[in-house]
C-alpha cells in the first residue's frame, strides 16, 4: 500500500498533553475541545490545553476530593469542576471578579448529578438521574439562578454543543431519546423518538449503550448516530450505523442506513460532513457520504462506503525537546489503539500517549480510488478544501494517458457548471434583493458564500482548458470536441460564455486550417457575437476571406443589440466608404473603425441563415 | 442603384401555340491530345447519344475543338464558354486540363399553326441563360468527380480503357436526371440550405456527433442534416456543396417514396438489448439481422485538390435526421461495425431527432410567420453558400416546381448575370409584367431577389417596402438565437 493510497491522516500537529497516570487525572470538554491534565485533584495543578490555544491555562487549585468532571464555560471565564455527586463547584476566571469558589447544589431531592454541560459562558445545565436544571450563573454575585427543569428519568446523556442540543436517554430500554435544546436562557424541549433496538438472544436485556450513539451536525443539519451491530434484517451479518435526523421543528427521522459489512468495534467521527466508521479489528476505516445517491426504499436510503476500507496513514510520534536534537529516528504510533478515545466531531485522544489530534480527509489519494469520474465529482465538489483536486482531476482527465471518454467528461463539466450556476443564481438573487431594499428589513438575507467548489470558467480556462490546448500531442479533434463540450455545459445551464473561451475555439481551429468549421459555428452563433470576437475575425481576413463578413454580422448585431442611436445615418451613408473600412483599418482605432464598419454592414439588413 | 423595365416576355398566347421545353441534345468528353496521331475517334472518351454514328463524332468534337482554339486566339486564359446558334447551344467546360465536356442544348421551341395549317416551328434563341447551363455542366463534373475521382486519377489507375468505363458508368444514368427544362438561378448558386436551430439544439447536435466520432473511431468525417437541410459539415463546403447535392436530389427522394407508403417502417424492438429507435441505413445493409447482408457503402473523393481521399459514405437516417459518416476507404466497416453503428447511434438519433423538431416548432410558434407573406424570394451568400428560396415549393428527384412565372426566374437569371459583371455591391428594380416588381440586390458577396405584386406601385414605394422586409420580415424568417 503506497503512501498515495491513504486517505484519512492525524493532523501534523496534535495538542499534547501529560499522560493519563494514577497522580494525573485527564480529562476533555467537546464544547471548547479543550484538554484537562489534573495532577493531584488540581494542588499540583491543572494544564488546559486547546486546539487553538497557543499558550496553555495553568492553575492550580486546592485539593477538595476526587475530581469527576471539569469544564470550562464559554470563552473561559468560569471553571466549573463536580466532585460529588450532589455539587458543582465554580470559580470565576473573570478580571475583577472574586475568585473564591461557590457551589451549586442540584435542586432535586435525592438526585444524583451526572454531569453538567456548559451552553453559553455564563449558562450550564446540570444533568442528574431525574432530569436537568438549567441555571444561569451569576460571577460578581458568586451564585447561581435556576432558569428552568424538568424531570425526567435519566439513564445518561449526551451533549451536542455546535447545535446545543442535549439527549437524554430514558426508560428501561434506555432506548427512547429526548432531546433538549438551548439557546439565550430559553430551554426547549424537542420530540422525543426512539431508537429500534436489534434483536437480541433471549439472555441478555437489549438496551441501548452510550457508546453506540454520537451526535454530529452533518450538511448543516443535525443528526443522532446510532451504531447498530446486528442488523435487524436477519439475511445481512455486518453491522450498520442508522442516521435519525433531528430537525429544528418537527419530530425526528430515520433517514439513512450506512451499511458496514463487517462486524467487531467500530468508532465514529465525522469530517468535512463525511461519516468516519473506524474499525478495530481490521484497523481501517471507511468513509459514508449520505449526499451521494444510495439505495432508496422509500423511506430510508442506504449507502455503502464510498471508498474501499483503508487505514489512517501510519503516523510518526514527533520528538521534541532534547530528543529531537539526537539523531534518534521518529517512534511510529500505534494506530486504532484500545486506549483510543473518539469525540465528535472529528477528535481522537490517546490518553495513555497524552495526545489530542483531529481526523482530516485527504482528497488526492480518492481521485485514483474512485474511478467513477461522475461520483468522484459529486464526492469532490462537497467537499471542502476540493478546488484544486477538481483542476487536477480535469487535467488528468484530459491528459494523454488517463484520457476519458467524451460522455464522462460532459458529465464532470455538468456537474461543475451545476455548481457554479447555483451561486451565480444565488448571487443574482441577492443582488436584486439588495437593490430592491430588502437588505435593511430583512436580516435573514446574506451574501451567498463563494465556496471553494464553484470553479467558474477563469478557473476552468487558467489552469485546465490553456494548458490543455498547447498540448502539441492532442488530436486537434478531440481539443475542439472538449472545448464545445464545456461550452455546450455552461449553455445549458444558462451561463454566458466568457469571449476569451470562444478566442481558445477560434484559435484551434485557425491553427489546424478547420475555417470552415469555424465559419459554421459563427454561423450558429453558438460563439457569440462580442466586440474583441469580431476583432479577431476581422484579423482572419487575409487567411480566410469570409472571415470579414463574419466580422461585419458581428458588429451589426452588437450594434442592433445596443440600440444605439445611429439610425438616420445608416440609410444616407449608403454608399460610403466601404474601402477604407475593408482595406485593414487598424483595429487599434476601435471606436471609429467600429463605427464605419456598422455603417456598411446596415446597408444590407438581413439575418445570417 | 439602377432600375430598368423589362418587356413582359412573350406576351399573350395563342391558344394553338405548343410549347417545348429545352432539351439535352448531346453530351461529349474529349481530350484532344488522345487523338491526332492514332486518329481522331481516339479523342472522344464519352459520348451521348451513343447511337450517333461514327463520323458525326468525330465531326461534332472536331468542331469544339475548334471553336475553343479559336476564341483562344483572342483570349488566351478564358476561351469560349457557350456557343449560341439558332436551334442550340453549345456549353464547354475545362474541368480538368485537356479534358473538355461539351453540352449541347436545345433552344425551347414555339410551334405555331400558320395560315394555311402548317406547323412553324420558332426557335427561342435568347431564352436560355449561359450561366445556368455551364452551372450545369460544372455541377456533372463535380458529381462525376464526387464518385470516381478525377479523370487523371482514372487515367493514373488503368489508363484510357477504365476511364472510359467510369464515363459511361457515371454518365449513362447521370444524364437522364438533369431535367434541364427545369433549371434556374438555384443551379448558378449550388447553394446549400441550412436548418434554422437555436444555439443550444445546435451544441446538443454538436456534443452528438463529436461522442459518435469518438465511439466508432474510425469515422473521419460527419454530415448532419435535418429535414434534407445541412446543420453540421466535417468536409470543407465545396465537397459539401456536392454531396448536399447528391443527397438531397438523389438520394433522401428515393428513400422517401418507402417511408410514406409505409413499407420498411423502421420501428425495431425485436434485437434483444437494443432500444426501440427509429434509426435505419439509407446507404449499406438494408436488414442487419440477415448474416449475408452485404455492408457496400458508396465511395465518395473528397479533397481531391490536395490530400486526395476515397472515403466510404455511411448515411443513416432516424425520421427527419440525416447522418453521414464517411470513413477512410481502406477501412472495410463489416456487419459487426454496422450493428454498433445502428445500436450507438439508432436510438440517440432518435431522441435528437425529436428534440431537434420539437425546438423548431418552438422557433416557428415564436416567430409566427404561419402565413404565406406577400412576397416570394431567393437569399443566396457566397461566403457560406447558404441558400434560401420561398419561390421553389420542393425539390423532388424529377422536377423542381416554382411558384411563379418562368418569366419571372429568367429576370432574376438575368439580374444574376448582371450582378456577375461588376464586383460592387448593386441594387435593380424591375418592373415586370402585370404588376410584379423584381428586386435584385448584392452586397458584401450575398445575394437577394424579392419578387413583390403590388397594384399601381411606383419605385419609391416599392424600395421602401424591400426596405421593410428586410428589416423585418427576414429576422423573423430566418429564426436564430
Amino acid at each position: 500500500m503506497g503512501e498515495e493510497d491513504y486517505y484519512l491522516e492525524l493532523c501534523e500537529r496534535p495538542v499534547q498533553f501529560e499522560k493519563a497516570n494514577p497522580v494525573n487525572c485527564v480529562f476533555f470538554d467537546e464544547a471548547n475541545k479543550q484538554v484537562f491534565a489534573v495532577r493531584s485533584g488540581g494542588a499540583t495543578g491543572v494544564v488546559v490545553k486547546g486546539p487553538d490555544d497557543r499558550n496553555p491555562i495553568s492553575f492550580r487549585m486546592d485539593d477538595k476530593g476526587e475530581v469527576k468532571c471539569i469544564k470550562f464555560s464559554l470563552e473561559n471565564k468560569i471553571l466549573a469542576v463536580q466532585r460529588t455527586s450532589k455539587t458543582v463547584d465554580f470559580c470565576n476566571f473573570i478580571p475583577d471578579n472574586s475568585q473564591l469558589e461557590y457551589t451549586q447544589e442540584c435542586k432535586t431531592k435525592n438526585a444524583n448529578i451526572l454531569g453538567f454541560c456548559w451552553t453559553s459562558s455564563t449558562e450550564i445545565v446540570f444533568i442528574t438521574d431525574q432530569g436537568i436544571e438549567f441555571y444561569q450563573v451569576l460571577p460578581e454575585k458568586r451564585s447561581l439562578k435556576l432558569l428552568k427543569s424538568h424531570n425526567l428519568n435519566v439513564n445518561w446523556y449526551m451533549y451536542c454543543p455546535e447545535s446545543a442540543v442535549i439527549l437524554l436517554s430514558t426508560t428501561v430500554l434506555e432506548n427512547v431519546l429526548q432531546p433538549f435544546h438551548f439557546r439565550a436562557g430559553t430551554m426547549s424541549k424537542l420530540p422525543k423518538f426512539e431508537i429500534e433496538l436489534p434483536a437480541a438472544p433471549k439472555s441478555t436485556k437489549p438496551s441501548l449503550s452510550e457508546r453506540d450513539i454520537a451526535m454530529a451536525t452533518i450538511y448543516g443539519q443535525l443528526y443522532v448516530l446510532f451504531l447498530r451491530h446486528h442488523s435487524r434484517t436477519s439475511n445481512s451479518t455486518g453491522a450498520e450505523v442508522v442516521l435519525y435526523h433531528l430537525p429544528r421543528e418537527g419530530a425526528c427521522k430515520k433517514m439513512h442506513i450506512l451499511k458496514l459489512n463487517r462486524t467487531g468495534k467500530f468508532a465514529l467521527n465525522v469530517v468535512d460532513n463525511l461519516v468516519v466508521v473506524h474499525h478495530q479489528d481490521t484497523e481501517t476505516s471507511v468513509i459514508f457520504d449520505i449526499k451521494l445517491r444510495g439505495e432508496f426504499d422509500g423511506s430510508v436510503t442506504f449507502h455503502h462506503p464510498v471508498l474501499p476500507a483503508r487505514s489512517i496513514q501510519p503516523y510518526q510520534i514527533p520528538i521534541t525537546g532534547p530528543a529531537a536534537v539526537t539523531s534518534q529516528s521518529p517512534v511510529p504510533c500505534k494506530l486504532y489503539s484500545s486506549s483510543w478515545i473518539v469525540f465528535q466531531p472529528d477528535i481522537i485522544i490517546s490518553a495513555s500517549q497524552g495526545y489530542l489530534w483531529n481526523l482530516q480527509v485527504k482528497l488526492e489519494p480518492i481521485v485514483n480510488l474512485l474511478p467513477d469520474k461522475g461520483r468522484l465529482m459529486d464526492f469532490l465538489l462537497q467537499r471542502k478544501e476540493c478546488k484544486m483536486v477538481i483542476l487536477s482531476v480535469c487535467s488528468q482527465m484530459l491528459s494523454e494517458s488517463d484520457r476519458a471518454s467524451l460522455p464522462v467528461i460532459a458529465t464532470v463539466f455538468d456537474k461543475l457548471n451545476h455548481e457554479y450556476k447555483k451561486y451565480l443564481d444565488a448571487e443574482q438573487s441577492y443582488a436584486m434583493a439588495v437593490e430592491a431594499g430588502q437588505s435593511r428589513s430583512s436580516p435573514l438575507l446574506k451574501r451567498p458564500v463563494r465556496t471553494q467548489a464553484v470553479l467558474d470558467q477563469s478557473d476552468v480556462y487558467t489552469h485546465v482548458l490553456s494548458a490543455f490546448v498547447e498540448k502539441k500531442e492532442m488530436p486537434h479533434k478531440f481539443v475542439i470536441a472538449v472545448l464545445m463540450e464545456y461550452i455546450r455545459s455552461l449553455n445549458q445551464f444558462q451561463i454566458a460564455v466568457q469571449h476569451y473561451l470562444h478566442e481558445l475555439v477560434i484559435k484551434t481551429l485557425v491553427q489546424h486550417n478547420l475555417f470552415y468549421m469555424l465559419h459554421q459555428f459563427l454561423q450558429y452563433h453558438v460563439l457569440s457575437d462580442s466586440k474583441p470576437l469580431a476583432c479577431l475575425l476581422l484579423s482572419l481576413e487575409s487567411f480566410y476571406p469570409p472571415a470579414h463578413q463574419l466580422s461585419l454580422d458581428m458588429l451589426k448585431m452588437l450594434q442592433s443589440r445596443l440600440k444605439t442611436t445611429c439610425f438616420s445615418i445608416q440609410y444616407s451613408a449608403f454608399l460610403n466608404s466601404e474601402t477604407s473600412v475593408c482595406e485593414g483599418a487598424p483595429i487599434s482605432h476601435q471606436g471609429n473603425t467600429v463605427k464605419n464598419m456598422l455603417l456598411f454592414s446596415n446597408r444590407f439588413l438581413e439575418t445570417k441563415l | 442603384m439602377a432600375a430598368a423595365a423589362a418587356g413582359a416576355g412573350s406576351g399573350p398566347w395563342a391558344a394553338q401555340e405548343k410549347q417545348f421545353p429545352p432539351a439535352l441534345l448531346s453530351f461529349f468528353i474529349y481530350n484532344p491530345r488522345f487523338g491526332p496521331r492514332e486518329g481522331q475517334e481516339n479523342k472522344i472518351l464519352f459520348y451521348h447519344p451513343n447511337e450517333v454514328e461514327k463520323n458525326e463524332k468525330i465531326r461534332n468534337v472536331g468542331l469544339c475543338e475548334a471553336i475553343v482554339q479559336f476564341t483562344r486566339t483572342f483570349s488566351p486564359s478564358k476561351p469560349a464558354k457557350s456557343l449560341h446558334t439558332q436551334k442550340n447551344r453549345q456549353f464547354f467546360n475545362e474541368p480538368e486540363e485537356n479534358f473538355w465536356m461539351v453540352m449541347v442544348v436545345r433552344n425551347p421551341i414555339i410551334e405555331k399553326q400558320s395560315k394555311d395549317g402548317k406547323p412553324v416551328i420558332e426557335y427561342q434563341e435568347e431564352e436560355l441563360l449561359d450561366k445556368v447551363y455551364s452551372s450545369v455542366l460544372r455541377q456533372c463534373y463535380s458529381m462525376y468527380k464526387l464518385f470516381n475521382g478525377t479523370f487523371l486519377k482514372a487515367m493514373e489507375d488503368g489508363g484510357v480503357k477504365l476511364l472510359k468505363e467510369r464515363l459511361e458508368k457515371f454518365f449513362h444514368r447521370y444524364l437522364q436526371t438533369l431535367h434541364l427544362q427545369s433549371c434556374d438561378l438555384l443551379d448558378i448558386f449550388g447553394g446549400i440550405s441550412f436548418f434554422p436551430l437555436d444555439k443550444m439544439t445546435y451544441l446538443k447536435i454538436q456534443s452528438f456527433i463529436n461522442r459518435m466520432e469518438e465511439s466508432l473511431n474510425i469515422v473521419k468525417y460527419t454530415a448532419f442534416l435535418y429535414n434534407d437541410q445541412l446543420i453540421w459539415s466535417g468536409l470543407e463546403q465545396d465537397d459539401m456543396r456536392i454531396l448536399y447535392k447528391y443527397l438531397t436530389t438523389s438520394l433522401f427522394p428515393r428513400h422517401i417514396e418507402p417511408e410514406l407508403a409505409g413499407r420498411d417502417s423502421p420501428i425495431r424492438a425485436e434485437m434483444p438489448g437494443n432500444l426501440q429507435h427509429y434509426g435505419r441505413f439509407l446507404t449499406g445493409p438494408l436488414n442487419l439481422n440477415d448474416p449475408d447482408a452485404k455492408c457496400r457503402f458508396p465511395k465518395i473523393f473528397v479533397n481531391t485538390d490536395d490530400t486526395y481521399e476515397e472515403l466510404h459514405l455511411i448515411v443513416y437516417k432516424a425520421m427527419s435526421a440525416a447522418v453521414c459518416f464517411m470513413i477512410d476507404a481502406s477501412v472495410h466497416p463489416t456487419l459487426d461495425f454496422c450493428r454498433r453503428l445502428d445500436s450507438i447511434v439508432g436510438p440517440q438519433l432518435t431522441v435528437l431527432a425529436s428534440d431537434i423538431c420539437e425546438q423548431f416548432n418552438i422557433n416557428k410558434r415564436m416567430s409566427g410567420s404561419e402565413k404565406e407573406p406577400q412576397f416570394k424570394f431567393i437569399y443566396f451568400n457566397h461566403m457560406n453558400l447558404a441558400e434560401k428560396s420561398t419561390v421553389h415549393m420542393r425539390k423532388t428527384p424529377s422536377v423542381s416546381l416554382t411558384s411563379v412565372h418562368p418569366d419571372l426566374m429568367k429576370i432574376l437569371g438575368d439580374i444574376n448575370s448582371d450582378f456577375t459583371r461588376v464586383d460592387e455591391d448593386e441594387e435593380i428594380i424591375v418592373k415586370a409584367m402585370s404588376d410584379y416588381w423584381v428586386v435584385g440586390k448584392k452586397s458584401d458577396r450575398r445575394e437577394l431577389y424579392v419578387i413583390l405584386n403590388q397594384k399601381n406601385a411606383n419605385l419609391i414605394e416599392v424600395n421602401e417596402e424591400v426596405k421593410k422586409l428586410c428589416a423585418t420580415q427576414f429576422n423573423n424568417i430566418f429564426f436564430l438565437d
